[in-house]
């Protein structure tokens, strides 16, 4: 099978320090693949560097745009926001959600990579349908996900959970094969942990999507990946089936004393 | 029956607001005819500036407010306006005699114009010019934004200054036909308002917004941040060139030196007064700023104030409206309006919000005594 997302060799460094060194992973259609490892190993780095925040010092970076069965493109040096329009969407550690607009308003700015429309004919009304149709899609998605409640309320307002959601539910508007999940889980409790671990399986078969995610909450990870890398200090450690992570000595002594719940 | 009573409302709300935006172009035709005993010559300029200062407001809004572009450029792109519906709308003859020292440049002396031409080229000569400038300068962020914008304002007007033949230079073009009355300038602001409140519930209004509250989140949504702060910076370009220009017909006389980068202050004043992302505040704030710098004009003649005799200071009115800003920045920061529009509805719960308001300031008043 061909994948759908690739990185060639990839290697980030700031000034002497090296971030992220020679990383090659690959993502097949409809898998879930998550980036572990302990704070400060570069897995944020890696994902910036696969969304186009930072440019790899060396190394390259494929995408197929159409998802599954697409050709892979190179991706290397690319904008952020081109590398969007092909259709890789992210969340972010730090939830940024558009904080002086309302939930719908949100999901509304998610669709508007793909207006056809110019300026004008966007603001003298002619294209009215195009809006038209963004706002029926913004209410089907909410309705999706379970946000239509809160439809109408400022995105700041909402409990963390559904900022968290909210977020997955801005990525989805703008129509991804890929979605980059940057620690979905972080500072949720595990009620809240397992509910996002169904909601983000359920998205996944929903959307027809592939996931890569960032996460710490092992259970999680454990529980809903196909295959997991594990980064420290830049370098990939291992990889495989949660199974064989699990068992991997490498893994263990990085995590300090092989408890996985660190 | 839920939707039934919402389309009721939205109907009533839209009747209401027909009615007085009736009201309102009533009242400016009868200004305009002097038909209204208050309003006077010396009056109409100063509701024509309040029109004009609507406009330039809008126009440092749309990217300061609303789409996060720390930008102090407007001076420049007035300037460019003024100048252009000026030499567009002088008749030949006129600009002969202005230009004494040194003969205009033939074909600039020969260029005439209809005023709604010369108001639209000098919107769409702006907005060239800030097509331009923005290339090098959107790319800065914050501060440095604004000091690369205040810099091309500053260079424009030192161009004006010493391209004799066509600006006159530092003696200004004197004689500008008073062409633009209330119905121009009131006409031109509403249309700008309207333009406004349509880009901003547009989904590029949206787009701009998003910017405006995170600009990673933004590219990360597949939003040109480069193309989206260039469409704020063109159309803010084009309102600003044709303010300028409505302003040198109200003024009928300009020189180069009336576009210094304070000007770009007073607009921001406005602005902020209003409420950085408002359009209702920008047009609330343009007015009372505007009638209140004329009217406060007897501070600068010097006053008796009980045993203190203040002289004649020129520029003291001038100093309210700092400590005004100073006072905004330091404990109102969202101004008259935060971000919020006008609406019927806010009017009608108005009383009652403000009950709430004021019954909450007692209260603490007296838990703070106790």
């Amino acid at each position: 099978m061909q994948p759908v997302l690739r990185t060639e060799h990839v290697t980030m460094r700031f000034g002497g320090v090296m971030a992220v060194g020679d990383l090659n992973i690959e993502l097949f259609p409809h898998e879930i693949v998550a980036i572990i490892g302990p704070n400060g190993a570069g897995k944020t780095t890696a994902f910036n560097l696969i969304t186009g925040v930072y440019v790899p010092t060396e190394g390259k970076v494929f995408f197929a745009p159409g998802g599954e069965g697409g050709k892979l493109v190179d991706i290397t040096g690319k904008k952020a926001d081109a590398i969007t329009r092909m259709g890789m969407a992210r969340t972010f550690q730090n939830i940024r959600l558009f904080k002086s607009q309302t939930v719908y308003e949100n999901i509304l700015i998610g669709q508007h990579l793909h207006v056809k429309a110019g300026l004008f004919a966007s603001v003298s009304g002619i294209a009215r349908k195009e809006e038209q149709e963004m706002r029926r899609r913004a209410d089907e998605l909410l309705e999706l996900l379970g946000l239509s409640r809160v439809r109408d309320e400022l995105c700041t307002s909402l409990p963390y959970g559904l900022q968290r959601r909210l977020e997955i539910a801005r990525a989805l508007a703008t129509n991804p094969t890929l979605l980059l999940l940057d620690e979905p889980a972080a500072g949720m409790n595990p009620q809240e942990t397992v509910e996002l671990t169904a909601f983000i399986h359920d998205v996944k078969e929903q959307f027809n999507l592939t996931v890569l995610m960032i996460e710490h909450h092992m259970d999680l990870v454990m529980d809903i990946s196909d295959r997991i890398y594990v980064l420290d200090f830049g370098q990939t450690i291992a990889a495989g089936t949660p199974a064989e992570i699990q068992n991997n000595d490498r893994v263990i002594e990085a995590y300090l004393g092989g408890n996985t719940d660190a | 029956m839920k939707n039934e009573i919402k389309g009721a409302r939205e109907k009533r709300e839209f009747v209401l607001s027909v009615i007085s935006l009736l009201l309102m172009a009533a009242l400016v035709a009868m200004a305009q005819f002097d038909l209204l005993p208050i309003v006077g010559k010396y009056e109409k300029q100063v509701l024509n500036l309040c029109a004009i200062y609507t406009i330039l407001g809008l126009s440092m809004n749309l990217v300061n407010g609303f789409t996060g572009l720390f930008s102090l450029g407007q001076a420049g792109f007035m300037a460019i306006g003024a100048y252009t519906t000026s030499l567009l709308i002088m008749a030949p003859e006129t600009k002969d005699r202005v230009f004494y020292l040194e003969p205009i440049h033939p074909f600039v002396g020969a260029l005439q114009a209809p005023f709604w031409v010369a108001l639209l080229l000098s919107g769409l000569l702006a907005a060239v010019v800030a097509f331009f400038i923005g290339f090098p300068v959107l790319r800065l962020r914050g501060d440095y934004l604004a000091i690369a914008t205040l810099g091309f304002a500053e260079i424009i007007r030192i161009i004006f200054l010493n391209t004799q033949t066509v600006t006159n230079g530092s003696m200004g073009i004197k004689a500008i036909p008073p062409t633009a009355n209330l119905f121009w300038c009131f006409g031109a602001a509403a249309l700008m308002v309207l333009f406004m409140l349509r880009l901003i519930h547009s989904t590029y209004g949206r787009a701009f917004k998003a910017i405006r509250d995170d600009e990673i989140a933004a590219e990360a949504m597949g939003i040109n941040l480069f193309r989206h702060k260039m469409y704020a910076f063109i159309l803010s370009a084009f309102m600003a060139g044709v303010g300028g220009g409505l302003m040198a017909s109200v003024v009928s006389a300009i020189t180069p030196n009336l576009f210094r980068f304070t000007l770009a202050y007073d607009i921001l004043l406005i602005v902020v007064l209003g409420g950085m992302g408002s359009i209702t505040g920008t047009v609330v704030a343009a007015f009372v700023i505007t009638i209140a710098k004329e009217w406060l004009r007897w501070l600068d003649a010097g006053f008796t104030a009980g045993p203190l005799k203040v002289p004649e200071i020129p520029g003291l009115r001038m100093v309210v409206f700092s400590v005004l800003l100073m006072c905004i920045i330091l404990f109102y920061r969202q101004g008259f309006f935060g971000s919020k529009e006008f609406s019927w509805k806010g009017l009608a719960a108005l009383p009652k919000n403000l009950g709430i308001k004021i019954r909450r300031l007692f209260s603490r008043d007296k838990k703070e005594a106790a």
